[in-house]
């Protein structure tokens, strides 16, 4: 694989990891389970330093090393958890994520700013690390100290052979092997032929008093620091003949253990067993894996260690190793749940897809309409059949772009953390609906429009604690945050048991920059859409979070290229809900159509809720009123003929039909009602961008152009036009 | 293999001639420990020895551990290329 493509991975999957981290953090303040949590964030970390390390960026790994370390401790129940540590927890993870995305963007040493930044929040960490121990000695005088005064090799300290990339060799002599007649010499002369001793120290801590010592005994142990590029079975096998009298204990160099990582990760025997895997890898010998094998038949079956916990202890392998061998022997155990659940698609493709089907969709409409026509009912059932086949494509292709929009809801978390603790507000964020589905353009797109509206949350809505207290409201604010589908659009609302918008400032304000006539004051409602028009806040002090005025007329504007809107509700002194309405798609939809003077007209079929014939008769009354009466209730009635200007026939329309939209229902008069049919939307060009009532257009089966109707956009006009009457 | 002594009034001078190895260990162990007794001060001469392997050196650390031990001097004033040789890959030139 080409650098920069490994590259790419990485960054996907580090971004992926670092969400993931961010989720725990914030969840680990009132939650249970930390134990579970520290761990997704140990893993998170521990995999983009391994990762980091494998493809060359030492600064990932530098500053990820002592975040890793902390974490460490915290899952080793060493430390506890607090406010200031997850502080500097968010903190560090914010410059990993920085880091990550400087390393993997160019070449080039990074720009001294964030060195610094990540020299600085290493010092923040330092606290919660252990009293350190001095920095790992350098290889050549690691072992210069007094000769170590056990007669067995101690246990296993991890940090021996940090940042060395030299191999550790230990051996401690059986008594008898004089007498067998070997002597350590040839063995030490032999191994010089696998590469360089670096240095050797003679242990000598067992020899007995001269009265009791046995010349013929050998007391001696010694401890190599060894450089070699042969593997650590070749190396093993140079002591092949002390194999039963000796203690050996090989480590390899620290530098090796991305090494063996990679090799534990192309693996591709299907093998289960831990050991199994470290030993293909050449992490571990057999003669090691057997060797911890008896050790772990020895302990009582209650309190059986796991093999990996006893090759750590015995410093065969680095616990990193252990840790991507049991990944891995995860991953072989379940290959069809873990890797086959997901696969990474470029968004191009998905599109390209998207697209053809959408071709696909129009061309299945054709020969459906010719074989109605030709009226050979073999042709017909056929046809029929492919557009079910062609429908369920659609939609499948349709669901493939959707995203749940949990994700975009949970990156919230950190934005209400971080504010309500710059305000000095107590405030909990509540997602709901995080599994509804939405297309993955409209999530991009829909995130600066959240993120405006939930800072106004917390800097406008919720009040400060005494405040809050004081109204008699819980201390702790809470906003909500939910999606829902509702009548063809999705709906997402955004709720806090705030302050609630006050009309009357707004009415003060709206005077004072002259937005409206001060004699003229509109019902409450109205007032409220103030807020969206540019230049507009009520916001007595301005903070870095909001209050400058911008922001709610962008996110107006934002939702409106979607064809949504934005709706609010609100009591004062209790609630606010700002509720984004969204069409479900952008490119293709289930439309109704229509006949409006020879002409083909698409209406939305979610939209479409009942279908009347329109008798004579009855025409002239309705006309005379200017309303139709639908289930009890008053609604408008609109002749589509004059709205498009086509009125000129002495036709009248036959049917109508009644649709429903953001609550309202409007009766649109038509002159034929074809059915359902699916169509692709095809936005317009410039010159019929500003063409009122039309939101797009299609291509019918036989070829012909068809309009879709852009019934928010008609009822608007309607309405504005009957106010101005 | 020949160990010769010579006693002076404090010290007394050991001279190894030929091996000192596994085979006559048992045999050299003896001879150290007899000359460690009623002196204040050892001196080895090791220039003559024709082998040393690992034993021989266990040997050699045995008798200067000895004598740390009861507080009498110990010196090696030479060595031969096979006592060096050993003694360079022990890492142990120093402590003779």
């Amino acid at each position: 694989m080409e650098l920069e493509s490994v590259r790419n991975t990485f960054l996907i999957e580090a971004n992926e990891l670092l969400v993931e981290m961010e989720k725990a953090l914030l969840e680990l303040e009132g939650s249970d389970d930390k134990a579970e949590l520290i761990n997704v964030m140990f893993r998170g970390a521990h995999t983009i330093k391994g990762s980091a390390g494998l493809i060359g960026l030492d600064r990932v790994v530098h500053f990820t090393h002592k975040v890793e370390s902390v974490l460490e401790r915290l899952r080793q129940n060493e430390l506890k958890i607090s406010e200031g540590l997850i502080g500097v927890m968010l903190n560090c993870k914010d410059h990993i994520a920085e880091l990550v995305q400087l390393s993997c963007a160019s070449e080039e040493e990074l720009p001294a700013a964030i060195i610094t930044a990540g020299d600085l929040l290493h010092d923040a960490l330092a606290p919660y690390l252990a009293i350190t121990p001095p920095p790992a000695p350098k290889s050549a005088n690691a072992t210069t100290g007094a000769p170590a005064l056990d007669c067995g090799i101690g246990p296993y300290n991890a940090d021996a052979s940090v940042g060395s990339s030299s191999w550790h060799i230990s051996l401690r002599f059986g008594r008898d092997v004089l007498r067998d007649g070997m002597d350590p010499l040839s063995f030490i002369n032999y191994l010089k032929r696998y590469g360089e001793i670096e240095y050797l120290t003679t242990l000598y801590a067992c020899l007995p008093d001269i009265e009791d010592m046995n010349p013929e005994s050998c007391y001696l142990g010694f401890e190599i620091t060894f450089r070699s590029d042969f593997t650590k079975q070749e190396i093993e096998d140079v002591f092949e003949f002390l194999r039963e009298s000796c203690v050996i204990r090989i480590i390899p160099p620290h530098s090796a253990a991305p090494t063996y990582m990679s090799l534990i990760d192309e693996l591709t025997e299907d093998s289960w067993r831990l050991g199994e895997i470290l030993v293909k890898s050449g992490a571990i010998t057999q003669r090691e894996l057997d060797e911890a094998l008896r050790k772990q038949q020895g302990e009582p079956e209650r309190e059986k260690p796991c093999i990996g916990d006893i090759l750590v202890k015995e410093g065969v392998v680095h616990r990193e190793v252990v840790e991507a061998a049991v990944d891995k022997q995860a991953k072989l155990r379940k290959p069809a749940s873990e890797e086959g659940k997901t696969i990474r698609v470029d968004a191009v493709k998905l599109d390209h897809l998207i697209n053809l089907v959408g071709e696909l969709v129009i061309s299945s409409g054709g020969i459906r309409q010719h074989a109605n026509m030709v009226k050979d009912s073999a042709l017909s059932k056929s046809s029929m059949l492919m557009s079910r086949l062609v429908n369920d494509i659609r939609e499948i292709a349709m669901k493939m772009r959707m995203v749940p929009i949990a994700a975009t809801f949970n990156r919230f978390q950190r934005l209400v953390h971080d504010s309500s603790r710059e305000m000095g507000k107590n405030i909990e964020l509540v997602i709901e609906g995080g599994e509804t589905e939405l297309d993955r353009t409209m999530i991009e797109k829909l995130t600066d429009p959240l993120t405006h509206i939930v800072r106004n949350s917390v800097d406008h809505g919720i009040e400060p604690p005494q405040e809050r207290l004081a109204a008699g409201k819980p201390a702790k604010g809470t906003i909500t945050l939910d999606a829902y589908h509702d009548s063809g659009s999705i709906i997402i609302a955004i709720s806090d048991d705030g302050r609630g918008l006050n009309a009357e400032k707004i009415w003060q304000k709206a005077i004072k920059v002259g937005m409206v006539d001060p004699d003229k004051r509109p019902p409450d409602k109205d007032l409220y859409k103030l807020i969206f028009e540019p230049g507009f806040s009520t916001a007595e002090a301005v903070t870095n979070l909001s209050g400058r005025g911008v922001g709610m007329d962008v996110v107006r504007r934002n939702i409106e290229v979607m064809r949504g809107f934005v709706q609010i509700d609100t009591v004062q002194g209790q609630s606010t809900t700002m509720l984004i309405h969204l069409p479900l798609t952008l490119s293709i939809i289930d439309g109704f159509m229509v006949g409006i003077r020879g002409a083909f007209y698409i209406i939305p079929l979610d939209m479409v809720v009942k279908c009347f014939i329109l008798t004579e008769e009855r025409r002239m009354m309705i006309e005379s009123r200017g309303y139709f009466d639908f289930r009890g209730k008053v609604i408008p009635y609109i002749d589509l003929a004059g709205v498009f200007n086509t009125n000129g026939g002495a036709r009248h329309s036959d049917n109508i039909v009644v649709v429903q939209y953001a609550g309202q229902s409007v009766a649109f008069a038509v002159d034929r009602l074809f059915g359902d049919v699916q169509v692709v939307i095809k936005t317009l060009g410039k010159v019929y961008k500003e063409v009122e009532g039309i939101a797009g257009a299609t291509i019918l089966g036989d070829g012909t152009v068809a309009m879709i109707l852009d019934v928010p956009g008609i009822i608007k006009t309607v309405k504005n036009s009957t106010i101005n009457v | 293999m020949l160990v010769n002594m010579d006693k002076d009034k404090t010290t007394h001078r050991l001279t190894v001639d030929g091996e000192m190895t596994i085979v006559n260990a048992i045999e050299i162990k003896k001879t150290f420990a007899d000359a460690l007794e009623g002196c204040l001060e050892l001196e080895v001469d090791l220039s003559k020895v024709s082998e040393f392997d690992t034993a021989g050196f266990q040997l050699l650390l045995m008798l200067k551990l000895a004598a740390q031990k009861q507080n009498k001097g110990f010196r090696v004033i030479a060595h031969s290329p096979s006592t060096t040789q050993v003694l360079n890959i022990y890492n142990m030139k120093g402590e003779f």
